[in-house]
């Protein structure tokens, strides 16, 4: 520090823009999200992780159904969606968890900012990290079990999932963050809310899979839909009480 | 010198003779529902042998059923209650609903499966009814560990709440998933399900016998949520006087 | 200072605050009060609850009961917009070791919206003299430096409330010198500062009064006025 410097530093006025609205508060959202992914590509800590324990988990899979299940497309949706679960929520626990050891949450919430803001923020960096996820995943999975899920139906059921897997897990690891044992609390209380969106994820890829009419299974992508929609609604609007005086 | 003051706590306790007879009522209420459940109740008709017995099994799967509604119920009416007016009155409501609601919800799988054996030939199947039940209860079990690891009385009303309603939410979600699947539970109320195994009809005496072994559990429900409730309540009041006593 | 010009406006007030960490109290009855252009240091030893009561005035924890006003407006009723006014170094850094010290201070800029950030970045750098290694990601930073970034992070935004908890922390003597100075002109910008600290000695060369925080309470005579 040098006094010299220091002499300029509150004569000059400093303006902050108070108008906010909803510009402001997508500004937030996409710098906290910008943060995170750029810390990220720093540390590795995340998505890497994830990605690797996802083709591990492809490989572990490969070899326990290996000749014991005549046809690969038989186990292959609910591979993918236990993959994608399991190796999320490795993930998932991680983006308020790093926030709450180093005490930036704090630094976060010391900041004019709207918790939702906060969320969303997180919200668009695991989604990212899951669809980079699946991204290494399926072209494996295409590989090792000789199965083709680059088909649109199977992929926008698995974005639409991956939505709302995304959205309660961003929630449940806000939620978590500040109990003993969040590592193992955050799987225990996400997957069991989870399983809507796995049924149908497992139900609308394997009917793809089978070739049945796509008609017939266009109620899973409703499920999947409204499963987004009720659940961004909903944490949109509860999430304030989340950091309501931690 | 023990007893009497043991003695003279149950005499300033003015709920200490409610609850006592609220427990008797709840013991009798069990004698009468296994008497109207395995001897009030006739036989039904289109079935026969192993099934025609485990049928009765029904009446008290009926009663962990309601029971076990009620609670879950309960658990979102306090949630929502503590989430608006703070109090933690509400929570133990919440909790206290969760804990016994579970209870019943055990109660259920318990019975369901042994009747499915007979009738189904497997004790399990992913019926849209057994997994919503199954699921439900894994909610709640995590529920009450995830209260477990929060110490703050406030943030563990606060964000069990928040878990409790998201769960809630969630629940229906579950129940539609599962039912675009095959369903073969019976619907007997309904008897809309033609793929149904296992259904009967409801005869008068079946009837009588449902109303009345639903009355029952509910008594017992009662007397176990009020003690629950209860132990909390003074759980909670020790915390205070100790709170106090550090001031 | 602040008594140059007569009447003072007083920018920080706490009233019969208590707060508990489980079922210990922690803040039993605390008030007091910050003036524009005042520096306030509060002197307690170790888990005297210095940290809670700043954690409190930053808008980070209810307290149990009591009220603390920033300017006109009761901090339990104010949205998240009050936070504009206050800063804090907290005794953790809260700034991002994955990023470098520029890329922290552009966070926090377009957290609290501020307007032509760079110039501004630049000046707070410079000034906590990391300007030269604002490309080094904050965990190669020294302990020192890391304090100074968190200092810069609380001035940024330049608020009318600066709460400093222990902001000696692993500085050096140099960077201690400079810190006095900062405060010096916090204090002559008519910035209210409440500073903690249980270095007797740095606590009267700061502030203008002296809280004793003893067993939760500040007590009326443990308030020291100080001739100026």
């Amino acid at each position: 520090m040098s006094s010299d410097s220091l002499r300029g530093l509150l004569g000059r006025p400093v303006t902050m823009r108070t108008d906010g609205g909803s510009a402001a508060f997508m500004r937030k959202v996409w710098a906290v999200a910008a943060k995170d992914v750029r810390a990220e590509l720093r540390a590795k800590e995340v998505a890497s992780t994830m990605i690797v324990f996802g083709l591990l988990a492809v490989v572990i899979f490969g070899l326990a159904f290996d000749l014991r299940v005549p046809k690969s497309s038989m186990v292959v949706p609910g591979i993918l969606w236990v993959i994608v679960l399991f190796a999320g929520v490795l993930g998932l626990h991680r983006s308020f968890g790093a926030e709450v050891d180093r005490d930036t949450l704090a630094g976060l919430l010391l900041a004019p900012v709207e918790p939702s803001a906060i969320y969303f923020g997180k919200l668009a960096s695991n989604l990212l990290y899951l669809f980079l996820l699946e991204l290494f995943v399926l072209p494996v999975m295409l590989v090792m079990f000789d199965t083709n899920l680059f088909q649109f139906h199977i992929l926008l059921g698995l974005s639409l999932g991956t939505l709302g897997y995304a959205e309660v897990g961003t929630f449940f690891a806000a939620l978590t963050a500040n109990s003993r044992a969040r590592e193992s609390m955050l799987p225990v209380l996400l997957l069991p809310v989870m399983v809507p969106v796995f049924m149908a994820g497992v139900s609308l890829t394997a009917g793809i899979l089978d070739g049945r009419p796509v008609s017939g299974l266009v109620s899973w992508l409703v499920i999947l839909a409204v499963f987004d929609t009720i659940f961004f609604v909903a944490a949109y609007w509860i999430v304030d009480l989340i950091w309501d005086g931690i | 010198m023990a007893t009497t003051t043991s003695l003279q706590s149950k005499r300033s306790d003015p709920w200490y003779g409610p609850l006592l007879t609220l427990d008797v009522l709840a013991g009798l209420a069990m004698v009468v529902a296994i008497w109207a459940g395995l001897l009030f109740a006739k036989d039904a008709t289109n079935l026969a042998g192993d099934e025609q017995i485990a049928q009765r099994i029904f009446y008290f799967h009926m009663g962990c059923n309601i029971t076990a509604t009620l609670g879950f119920l309960l658990s979102v009416i306090g949630s929502v209650g503590y989430l608006v007016r703070r109090t933690l009155v509400w929570d133990r409501i919440a909790q206290t609903g969760v804990e016994v609601g579970t209870l019943f919800a055990f109660g259920i799988m318990i019975t369901g499966s042994i009747w499915a054996k007979p009738t189904w030939n497997t004790y399990w199947t992913w019926d849209p009814r057994l997994t919503t039940a199954t699921i439900t209860i894994l909610i709640y079990l995590a529920y009450m560990l995830f209260r477990n690891g929060m110490d703050n009385r406030h943030t563990r009303a606060r964000f069990a709440s928040i878990y409790a309603l998201f769960a809630f939410i969630s629940v229906p979600f579950t129940y539609y998933s599962a039912r675009i699947f095959r369903s073969i539970h019976p619907i007997v109320f309904d008897g809309a399900n033609a793929d149904a195994q296992g259904s009967f009809s409801i005869g008068p005496s079946m009837g009588q016998t449902l109303i009345i072994t639903i009355t029952c559990f509910t008594i017992l429900f009662l007397a176990l949520f009020f003690h629950r409730w209860r132990q909390l309540s003074l759980e909670a009041r020790i915390e205070d006087l100790k709170e106090e006593l550090y001031q | 200072m602040a008594s140059e010009n007569g009447s003072a406006e007083t920018i920080v007030r706490v009233h019969n605050v208590a707060q508990r960490y489980g079922r210990k109290p922690v803040l039993r009855d605390v008030s007091f009060q910050v003036n524009a252009g005042e520096v306030a240091a509060l002197l307690g030893a170790n888990g005297a609850g210095k940290t809670t009561l700043l954690r409190i005035l930053a808008g980070l924890d209810n307290p149990e009961r009591g009220e603390v006003w920033l300017g006109n407006v009761p901090l339990a009723a104010a949205g998240h917009e009050i936070r504009r006014y206050v800063g804090l170094v907290s005794h953790r850094p809260l700034v991002y070791d994955n990023l470098n010290g520029l890329e922290n201070l552009r966070f926090f800029a377009r957290m609290y919206d501020l307007v032509e950030p760079e110039p501004r970045i630049e000046a707070v750098l410079t000034a906590m003299d990391l300007w030269r290694r604002r490309y080094d990601p904050v965990r190669t930073y020294s302990r020192g430096m890391i304090q100074r970034l968190a200092i810069g992070r609380s001035i940024l935004h330049d608020p009318p409330v600066l709460l400093l908890d222990e902001p000696d922390t692993g500085l050096d003597q140099e960077s201690v010198a400079v810190l006095t100075d900062l405060i010096a002109q916090l204090r002559q910008g008519g910035r209210a500062v409440l500073v903690t600290t249980h270095n007797w000695e740095r606590a009267e060369r700061w502030a203008d009064r002296v809280y004793h925080l003893v067993d939760g309470t500040i007590e009326d005579g443990d308030e020291v006025l100080k001739q100026r």
